[in-house]
């Protein structure tokens, strides 16, 4: 029965959203890690997401969703002068990590709206499946 | 007479059946909402019933390599690719709010459907039971 698989496209779905929304996390947590060396400095991560079939007959009508890898962000870091901080360069410097504040908030609420949806089509194809089982009654 | 399953359920079951397959369709478009280059799907309801519904005579298969023609069972029911509304630059050609909305219309329908069926089954019992 096609609405039993269902519950893996949906539940692929809310497991990729969760890790987008975990990595949105520690971007956030780590805005402010600085480091004196900028080989060492934390870069803002993203996963990628890809398609994938379930089933072992992978029919493409249930194609769920799984994330592939974590890419990390090669945008410029940002230097500033702070000779007082212990953890500064010989010239006094710290790298600040590329993470962008307003960008992370705009991704949290994409990747939990979009958690909601599939939280949703879960529940609409539990009550089909429950109205299933009634049926003749 | 005898009482015949299929001509006492009529195109029900098979309506229930594409129902159910295109919720996997709907649901599989709202989870790859953020994937790039997913392109959405649908089933083309009508013309499938159409199909299943037309007491046209099946092409006969000859060779192991023929293919049937789109839509002649519920089983395999050929997918159609989404016009998108509007481009994205991921690649990407779901649009959400039409998406969860033919989801729960889809729901709907299927809950119909199964009312028919329940209706029918119901008629039965009561020719059965003939008090």
């Amino acid at each position: 029965m096609s609405l039993f698989r269902i519950f893996d496209v949906a539940g692929s779905g809310m497991s990729a959203q969760s890790v987008r929304l975990n990595t949105i996390a520690s971007n956030m947590a780590n805005a402010n890690t600085t480091n004196g060396d900028a080989t060492k400095v934390y870069r803002a991560k993203q996963p990628v997401f890809s398609t994938v079939l379930q089933g072992a007959e992978a029919d493409p009508a249930s194609s769920g969703v799984e994330v592939t890898r974590i890419v990390e962000s090669d945008k410029p870091l940002e230097k500033r002068y702070e000779p007082q901080n212990p953890l500064a360069d010989k010239e006094g410097y710290v790298y600040q990590p590329n993470v962008n504040m307003v960008e992370e908030m705009t991704n949290m609420i994409s990747a939990s709206r979009s958690f909601q949806n599939n939280v949703e089509a879960m529940n609409t194809a539990k009550q089909m499946m429950l109205a299933t089982l009634r049926l003749g009654e | 007479m005898p009482i015949n399953f299929d001509k006492a359920l009529g195109s029900h079951e098979t309506a229930l059946m594409l129902q159910a397959r295109r919720t996997g369709v709907l649901a599989s478009n709202i989870a790859n909402a953020d994937t790039p280059n997913y392109k959405a799907r649908d089933i083309d309801f009508k013309s499938i019933l159409q199909n299943a519904q037309s007491s046209t005579l099946p092409l006969e298969k000859t060779q192991p390599g023929h293919i049937s023609p789109s839509g002649m069972g519920a089983g395999n029911v050929e997918l159609k690719y989404r016009v998108p509304g509007q481009s994205s630059l991921d690649g990407n050609t779901v649009d959400l709010d039409r998406e969860k909305a033919a989801f729960a219309e889809n729901a709907v329908r299927y809950q119909a459907t199964l009312n028919f069926l329940s209706g029918r089954f119901k008629g039965m019992m009561g020719a059965l039971k003939g008090d």
